[in-house]
């Protein structure tokens, strides 16, 4: 077809950052406690729950666990699946003045 | 090969000569004799096409955008309330650029129930990016559904046919049926380049941003009002194609000529009667009585509605001293719509004909064609309406 008409449509192929870097959206930022995590416990490639549950796939399958935070929008459902509890959601803002310090 | 035969069984026969694969419908009246048509050439395998049942209108388009994303030829019907049921798929369709052709066989929006006809479901859906032709006579209902698939597929943007419930669906009248072959050379298969495919996976239509953005390849990627503007732009290029169409399929068939507004004693006429569908062939023959009383009056009705034929209004108007808009349809607490883009129209021209609206056949309220001859005997005669404010012919109450 002749480029007579723009045609312009939202089609992309799928990858990290399609919509930008979602990590900007985070208010709470998932944090891993290694020593509670369970593939790092024991060594094994076992239970991963964060990287099945979580609906941006931006955490590994990997030990440990790491969480890609370019593009985490921040929505906790590895903290609320985590087995052992060792994924804790905390501010942004306390994190900020962390790092500051 | 001629025969007699239901506005919707030319319909019918029209999709598939256009050799639909998919056909999603959900039977309301007066469309339900177009779908069951189809459904028959489907089991009887004279349509080599997937006929999806399914439990609402909304559904049907669903169905038929999956299918047109994933490359398939898609085509459904529907009337009235079962249009207004789409809305938000209507919408969805021409955003997503897919060209599935849909017939809505007119009739009036509830409430009150109302089984017939009249244009305020197809009205209604006019601002949704859809492409609308109307046809007034059955051979017109079966050569606009061929040409409708080339259009949509041509411009990538989907494609109402409307023609009036019982006046044209459940009439018998003479109409050709061309042959295949012939049909085929006209309209190739649909082979868009971006198909679903699970080889190559894609997100269609996810969201957008106000802005631009950067895609995962790094290129820029257009926003929402970027694919809107291409839309409305691809549509105001439309009407171009709508006329080159046309005339490759009056080469082909030997029919047509007339795609934007159908004219009828219009050359020297001083005032015209304009309207939308079948009624536009029933002021013609208010037109023939007008004409011994050597009145010169004429007829002109519009095959395309979206895009508005805005130029073609313009020069078929040029020189008419006045224009009476007739239309089955009224944007409550103001105009008839129909109206309100022709007077649109011409705005901008130095020197502009009257104007006159009136609204009719609301629910199949009859149309006399004594009171259409009264009317425009008073438009060639008379003084002339001195206001916007339309008149409804046949109130009864």
């Amino acid at each position: 077809m002749t480029k007579k008409y723009t045609c312009l449509k939202s089609y992309s192929r799928s990858g990290p950052g399609d919509a930008g870097n979602t990590g900007s959206w985070r208010v709470l930022r998932p944090v891993l406690d290694e020593n509670l995590c369970i593939p790092v416990k024991s060594g094994k490639k076992a239970c991963f729950s964060c990287w099945l549950y979580c609906p941006d796939g931006v955490v590994s399958r990997t030990i440990p666990p790491v969480i890609d935070n370019v593009y985490c929008k921040g929505c906790g459902i590895c903290a609320e699946h985590c087995p052992t509890g060792a994924i804790r959601m905390v501010e942004e803002t306390v994190l900020a003045v962390e790092e500051e310090e | 090969m001629h025969i007699i035969e239901s506005g919707n069984t030319a319909a019918a026969h029209g999709v598939k000569l256009a050799r639909a694969q998919v056909i999603a419908a959900y039977p309301i009246t007066p469309q339900t004799p177009l779908t069951e048509k189809l459904s028959e050439f489907v089991a009887a395998g004279e349509l080599d096409a997937q006929y999806i049942p399914v439990e609402s209108e909304h559904s049907a388009l669903g169905v038929c955008i999956a299918a047109s994303s994933a490359g398939a030829r898609a085509f459904t019907g529907t009337s009235a309330n079962g249009l207004l049921y789409m809305h938000e798929q209507i919408h969805w369709a021409a955003g997503a650029r897919l060209p599935i052709v849909m017939c809505v066989v007119n009739r009036g929006v509830g409430a009150p129930w109302t089984i017939w006809n009249d244009h305020q479901d197809s009205m209604s859906q006019r601002d949704t990016g859809w492409i609308q032709l109307y046809a007034c006579d059955h051979q017109q209902i079966i050569d606009t559904v061929i040409q409708a698939f080339r259009l949509a597929e041509t411009v990538n943007i989907p494609v109402m046919v409307c023609y009036d419930g019982y006046i044209l669906s459940h009439t018998y009248m003479p109409f050709d049926i061309p042959t295949a072959e012939k049909v085929d050379a006209f309209l190739p298969p649909y082979a868009p380049d971006d198909a679903l495919d699970p080889g190559k996976p894609c997100n269609l239509n996810t969201v957008t941003m106000p802005d631009t953005r950067q895609d995962v390849d790094g290129n820029t990627a257009p926003g929402y009002m970027d694919i809107r503007h291409s839309l409305h732009a691809d549509l105001r290029t439309a009407v171009e194609e709508v006329v080159a169409i046309d005339r490759e399929f009056r080469n082909l068939f030997g029919r047509g000529g007339n795609p934007l507004v159908e004219s009828y004693c219009c050359d020297d006429a001083e005032v015209v009667a304009i309207s939308l569908g079948s009624l536009s062939y029933q002021l013609r023959t208010v037109v023939d009585a007008l004409r011994k009383e050597g009145l010169k009056v004429g007829s002109a009705g519009l095959r395309l509605y979206r895009p508005f034929p805005d130029q073609a209004i313009i020069e078929l108007l040029s020189g008419i001293r006045r224009v009476v808009v007739f239309e089955k349809a009224i944007s409550y607490g103001n105009q008839g719509p129909l109206y309100a883009d022709l007077k649109s129209a011409l705005y901008r021209q130095t020197t502009r004909p009257e104007v006159e609206n009136y609204i009719l056949g609301l629910g199949g309220r009859g149309i006399q064609t004594e009171e259409l001859t009264s009317i425009l005997r008073d438009a060639c005669q008379g003084p002339g309406v001195e206001n916007d404010a339309p008149r409804f012919i046949g109130i009864r109450i």
